[in-house]
């Protein structure tokens, strides 16, 4: 029986679940990091659904209002926003720097040319 | 519990994703990311988390897309499809493990629901004392700023960390003018 | 650029509207949503704006990356300066309420000041990624 309450952490493992799948399986390096963006976006959207609570508003107080949606979450997932793209920056120079190096960005291309770098 | 609005998002974002990874051309991957940032943001609105909607917008689909761009205009623009056979194992992986999540969620409290473990015990706190204690009406910043502070300012220093980290890798003029020089002379590694 | 004459006119009125914002965002993140990621992020976009339209030498020439090395650091500095301040006036770290003659005074400002580190770091960290992406690979310093 499909339970509609809990089809947001439905959605979340697909989200992740696909994030997943595009970081194993895919040998481009910016896909890899496009799918850890995705998987990033789903664990927040985890936090911030649990935080939800019914007839409430946002967590600013104001006349007149008495249920308020959990803060927690939020101020949590504020960090990990900001912490995310910090990663994502350093990992896309990261590929810049392999590009000049190796000449290509596909996994298993540059696997190659490092096992050939060694034998020689 | 869960409207049309809020079906119709979560929707829209689990087609996208499946769009996203299934595209070869990385450009129109890059842009589709921007959308999925955006309708997240939709989604947090929705959700009454109106500063994270506000972060993960401006991040998302602004800085996010713009540094990927940048990496795409001094790299490839296509994802090379011959290397992509179809690997069985970790399709069976990914089943496996959102399988064994979904079992799990079972167990979870419904969406919205006040009763909730995590309703329970920090947040009411937070809550009923920001007033009196900071008397700021955005609970939000006053946990930051404030309950919080402590954790913000490591977080903060993990942007330093990272502007520095990439100013180590692509700054510098005079890396670069060594390492074209170095190219130029027929030198084979990059460094 | 004789071209994009659209885009550079309409440019030059709105990016002094954006980084106004920015400063809205950052003031008002007490009141409303908003704070320093938030207008740190927007200020970063208007400069990284001004840098597309206008081109990376003019836009180095305005935001000079030196300074914007030296803003990174001076962030986090505030920030911890906070913290040691208060520990000057007899308090814990980052104990906000002995800044003032009065504890929701002392919160007030001391959340103002963290949230002019945060959104000073973050706006030059920003603008200093794309700096350096948009300047590799250019044949001309």
């Amino acid at each position: 029986m499909i339970e509609w309450g809990l089809y947001n952490y439905w959605v979340v493992i697909f989200l992740m679940m696909t994030g997943l799948y595009v970081v194993i399986s895919r040998g481009n390096l910016i896909k890899k990091i496009i799918g850890l963006n995705i998987f990033q976006v789903s664990v927040i959207m985890f936090y911030i659904s649990m935080g939800k609570v019914k007839g409430g508003t946002a967590p600013i107080l104001e006349e007149g209002v008495r249920v308020y949606s959990n803060p927690l979450p939020h101020v949590l997932m504020l960090t990990a926003i900001v912490v995310g793209v910090a990663t994502s920056a350093v990992a896309l120079a990261l590929v810049v720097r392999i590009k000049e190096a190796y000449g290509t960005i596909e996994e298993d291309e540059i696997r190659v040319i490092e096992g050939e770098e060694e034998s020689t | 519990m869960l409207d049309l609005v809020h079906l119709v998002l979560f929707t829209f974002l689990a087609v996208i994703a499946v769009a996203v990874i299934r595209l070869k051309d990385l450009f129109a991957a890059v842009m589709l990311m921007g959308i999925f940032s955006f309708l997240s943001a939709c989604l947090f609105t929705v959700m009454d988390a109106v500063d994270v909607a506000f972060t993960e917008a401006s991040v998302g689909a602004g800085i996010s897309t713009i540094l990927m761009l940048a990496t795409l205009a001094l790299t490839d623009s296509e994802e090379h499809p011959e290397h992509n056979r179809f690997k069985l194992l970790p399709l069976l992986a990914v089943v496996f493990t959102g399988g064994a999540l979904l079992y799990a969620t079972f167990d979870m409290p419904l969406y919205g629901d006040p009763s909730a473990p995590i309703h329970q015990y920090v947040a009411p706190h937070y809550l009923e004392f920001t007033g009196a204690d900071i008397g700021v009406p955005n609970i939000v910043t006053a946990v930051l700023a404030s309950y919080r502070g402590y954790d913000t300012w490591g977080e903060t220093t993990v942007i330093l960390t990272a502007g520095v980290g990439v100013l180590l890798l692509l700054g510098g003029h005079a890396v670069v003018e060594r390492f074209r020089r170095r190219r130029s002379a027929g030198d084979e590694d990059g460094e | 650029m004789t071209s994009h004459v659209i885009l550079r006119v309409l440019l030059k009125l709105l990016i002094p509207l954006i980084m106004l914002f920015a400063l809205y965002v950052q003031f008002h993140g007490d009141f409303g949503p908003g704070g320093g990621f938030q207008a740190g992020v927007i200020f970063g976009a208007g400069m990284i704006l001004y840098a597309l339209i206008f081109g990376l030498d003019r836009a180095r020439e305005v935001f000079p990356p030196r300074l914007l090395e030296v803003l990174v650091a001076t962030g986090v500095l505030i920030y911890g300066g906070v913290g040691v301040a208060a520990i000057f006036f007899n308090g814990n770290f980052l104990e906000y309420s002995v800044l003032s003659h009065d504890p929701v005074h002392g919160q007030h400002l001391g959340i103002m000041l963290v949230e002019l580190g945060v959104g000073l770091t973050v706006a030059s960290v920003m603008t200093t990624i794309f700096f350096q992406f948009a300047g590799r690979g250019r044949t001309d310093d």
